[in-house]
């Protein structure tokens, strides 16, 4: 263990409809390898030997590729630092006697299940509406090859598909928009050759659902941007907007 | 006569290439070469480059493609999706899987679920050992009740141990980060030659770069020459492990050894430099261009090492060490999937097959995407063509109340139980047993060991474990004390299983098992004429008490050989 001395104001709320506040948890021994999950493991463990409720909080994968951890840390989506992840963020990039605060994501479209555990399936459902290609496994299948890929379009697709569905770009919109990543779908799939014949259906079915979920407009503040951990360009909104104006357009 | 485990691979083989293509038609962007066609590399184990891949997330985008695949059916709902759910127990009613009990994660209600057929895809068991790569929330829970409803567990010590893992800081360590195995394409591994080189560079008097070119000991390179670093990863890890043993590690554990790019980074700067037409480069102006060839390469990896380390790749040879990565033990299953429990199937890691004791890179995914795409389609249906006139599953058979009542009654002990130890403390005690004594090394006297003090942390843990809070809720506690409760069982099982090994075959390495002489010395010991069958374990009732049965192994057409990597 290290030596770092922390003062951490954490968000407590015992469901989604309680009302919820800050809380004030001290925690010492922090060292600076650690990573942010695991000072809360270290945290959480203290506070089951107490015998007091431990702080509920997403993680799974604990290396940025399943999405779910989502803490909103010191005003930021994922925390200081640039490409990461919550579990990614060491504890080096704080200094000894910080105060740190820590939120769940707040949008209306991601209700709070418990402290810091949000519902993001909202996300599922947007996916759901139209975010994919329409085969079978029926083993009726082309070569992976019949269709050349130009190298471009299969690395601008990769890109997008990056996109783990953390929900950092809505956390941290001022409108709560899930532009990002309904457009990171959308410009995965208008770039390859096999997912542009359902390319009009699939912007209008996605948008349309976004708008349902709750999820607010875009603005182009380029928060999303800024915060996503995958680093996913505002390029690729640009690219939704014209798929769903040319999907409107040439509407029957 | 054909096996049903080599006909199964063989099958494996015949749709594996579909596979690409399934996944191409969904829309997972695989690299691409300048051509527009599909880009392949090299991967551990092999000499030649065959593997598709998707920059250093090929797991993540094939994942991704079949979940936009699933919720396509969600959307039409064709599938009705249970997220935060977990499966405790599979109902078997008149010797046929009919149902499943689960818990809904965030109400904490017990619901009973009707079904003529149960399919498990709940992956492998690597978190017995608490620290692996796997992610936090992967477990044995759905797979381990499903044996002790009757569905055989087939080779559980069978253990793959991922060479290039970032090593172990602290005692706080959650889970251990893989480095994708692309990197042993270009990275070269080495440890200092001289044990005082070793010793300084733990104590931080000196650097690895500090370290002369003669001085570097490339062991794999220097056992292994025809595959170098590219060679399998239990061999790999248990190199790694044998030179860290002997006191070459570089890190402060001692458990480190380098993955170092800066030959690679060299040899591509002079490519690079060739490239662009630059005359007589200056040494500055290769490292340049070859740093930036890397980067493109393996930047997110080498960032994310930057990120959880500390220090820069670039500039510092990485340090790596092996972790827990992959079990290919799992429920037995015979050609249609089908576990001993009729109408109970079983796909992915979750189940035994296809990678024997030792899975190469890339053939987890091949094998999950087989089993899901192409063969329980089949399969399945052939089981369900008898329950045609079946009708609904009643759920409120006795079965069911039974079922139900013993998970109820166990999440009740959980929750009234007055201990004082977290669920963390006894799964962290468990994973340390199980990595010292049945991991990358195992002897009889050690297995022995294991399963006593294993039973010891779990009579321990059912007595002084703490779980805070009330079912009703969304209790993450509460979740981890029931899947830790079944990795305690399934330790003993796998320490039992490789106790009864007598020998050492691919993840599975018995220190008394090794070639004593000739040019294989040191190297795992098969032994063929008493051992080539699938351990196949049944459960009595009690944990240490399964019965083992045995599938014969049988090969007409090949014969069984050593493999050389020399």
């Amino acid at each position: 263990m290290g030596n770092m001395k922390l003062n951490l104001k954490i968000w407590r709320q015992a469901g989604p409809n309680d009302k919820g506040q800050m809380k004030d948890y001290p925690v010492s021994n922090v060292s600076e390898d650690m990573s942010f999950l695991e000072m809360l493991d270290v945290l959480n463990d203290d506070i089951v030997r107490k015998g007091d409720d431990p702080i509920a909080f997403d993680h799974d994968c604990r290396e940025g590729i399943c999405g779910s951890c989502s803490l909103f840390i010191n005003g930021e989506a994922h925390g200081p630092g640039k490409g990461i992840t919550t579990c990614q963020l060491h504890m080096r990039r704080f200094k000894d006697g910080d105060t740190i605060h820590v939120e769940p994501w707040r949008a209306q479209a991601f209700p709070v299940i418990k402290d810091l555990a949000t519902n993001r399936s909202a996300f599922d459902r947007i996916q759901a509406a139209g975010g994919f290609v329409s085969i079978n496994t029926s083993g009726n299948l082309v070569d992976g090859n019949a269709v050349p890929i130009p190298k471009d379009d299969a690395d601008k697709a990769f890109d997008a598909a990056t996109c783990i569905g953390c929900g950092a770009c809505v956390a941290t919109c001022p409108n709560g928009s899930a532009m990002l990543f309904t457009a990171a779908k959308v410009s995965q799939l208008s770039l390859l050759p096999q997912g542009k014949p359902e390319r009009k259906r699939r912007a209008l079915a996605m948008v349309e659902q976004m708008d349902k979920e709750g999820f607010g407009n875009c603005s182009n503040t380029g928060a999303c941007e800024i915060e996503c951990p995958k680093n996913i360009s505002l390029e690729h909104i640009a690219r939704l907007n014209r798929e769903y104006l040319a999907a409107t357009v040439t509407k029957e | 006569m054909i096996t049903v485990p080599a006909k199964r691979t063989y099958r494996l083989a015949e749709v594996s290439a579909n596979i690409i293509d399934q996944c191409v038609a969904q829309g997972v962007p695989f690299a691409r070469d300048y051509g527009g066609l599909l880009d392949n590399r090299s991967f551990g184990g092999v000499q030649v480059s065959r593997t598709f891949y998707a920059r250093g997330q090929t797991g993540q985008q094939l994942l991704l493609g079949a979940y936009s695949a699933l919720m396509r059916q969600v959307g039409k709902g064709a599938v009705q999706m249970y997220d935060r759910h977990e499966m405790l127990d599979v109902v078997v009613v008149d010797g046929k899987a009919r149902g499943i009990i689960a818990r809904n994660l965030i109400t904490g209600e017990i619901e009973r679920h009707g079904a003529h057929a149960v399919l498990l895809c709940t992956g492998g068991y690597g978190n017995v050992f608490f620290l692996s790569t796997n992610a936090m929330g992967s477990n044995v829970t759905a797979a381990w009740k499903a044996h002790k409803r009757g569905a055989y567990f087939g080779n559980p010590c069978y253990t793959q141990i991922h060479p290039t893992c970032i090593p172990v800081s602290g005692t706080h360590q959650s889970k251990l980060t893989l480095m994708s195995e692309s990197l042993r394409n270009d990275g070269r591994i080495w440890v200092p030659k001289n044990i005082e080189d070793a010793k300084a560079i733990r104590e931080g008097k000196k650097k690895g770069s500090d370290i002369a070119e003669g001085d570097r000991d490339y062991y794999l390179e220097r056992r292994y020459p025809a595959f170098g670093n590219l060679v399998p990863r239990d061999v790999a890890s248990r190199a790694a492990k044998e030179r860290c043993d002997a006191g070459f590690g570089v890190n402060k554990t001692g458990e480190a050894v380098y993955l170092d790019f800066s030959a690679a980074i060299e040899r591509y700067g002079k490519l690079e430099a060739n490239v662009k037409k630059i005359e007589n480069p200056s040494k500055e102006k290769i490292i340049e261009l070859g740093r930036a060839v890397v980067s493109e390469k393996y930047g997110n990896l080498f960032d994310m090492y930057e990120n959880i380390v500390g220090e820069n790749p670039y500039d510092h040879a990485m340090k790596i060490y092996p972790a827990v990565h992959y079990t290919m033990g799992g429920l037995w299953v015979d050609y249609n999937l089908q576990t001993t429990v009729p109408g109970l199937f079983c796909l992915g890691e979750a189940n035994f097959s296809d990678h024997g004791a030792n899975r190469l890179g890339a053939s987890a995914l091949m094998q999950g995407l087989a089993d899901g795409y192409f063969v329980i389609p089949y399969t399945v249906g052939d089981y369900l063509a008898d329950d045609i006139r079946t009708g609904p599953i009643d759920t409120k058979r006795p079965e069911f109340d039974a079922a139900e009542k013993e998970q109820k009654d166990r999440i009740n002990h959980f929750l009234n139980n007055k201990g004082t130890k977290p669920v963390d403390d006894f799964h962290r005690r468990l994973g340390k047993v199980m990595w010292d004594k049945c991991g990358m090394a195992r002897n009889a006297q050690g297995l022995q060991e294991a399963i006593t003090e294993i039973r010891q942390i779990r009579e321990e843990f059912y007595r002084d474990v703490r779980v805070p809070g009330k079912n009703s809720e969304f209790n993450q506690e509460l979740e981890k004390a029931g899947r830790v409760a079944d990795f305690l069982e399934l330790g003993e099982l796998m320490c039992m299983d490789a106790l009864n090994r007598n020998e050492s075959c691919g993840g599975h390495f018995r220190e008394e098992y090794a070639e004593t002489d000739g040019p294989q010395q040191g190297e795992a010991k098969r032994d063929d004429a008493n051992y080539a069958y699938v351990a196949a374990w049944e459960w009595t009732g009690d944990a240490g008490k399964a019965n083992l049965h045995k599938e014969a192994l049988v090969f007409d057409e090949v014969k069984l050989t050593q493999r050389s990597y020399k």
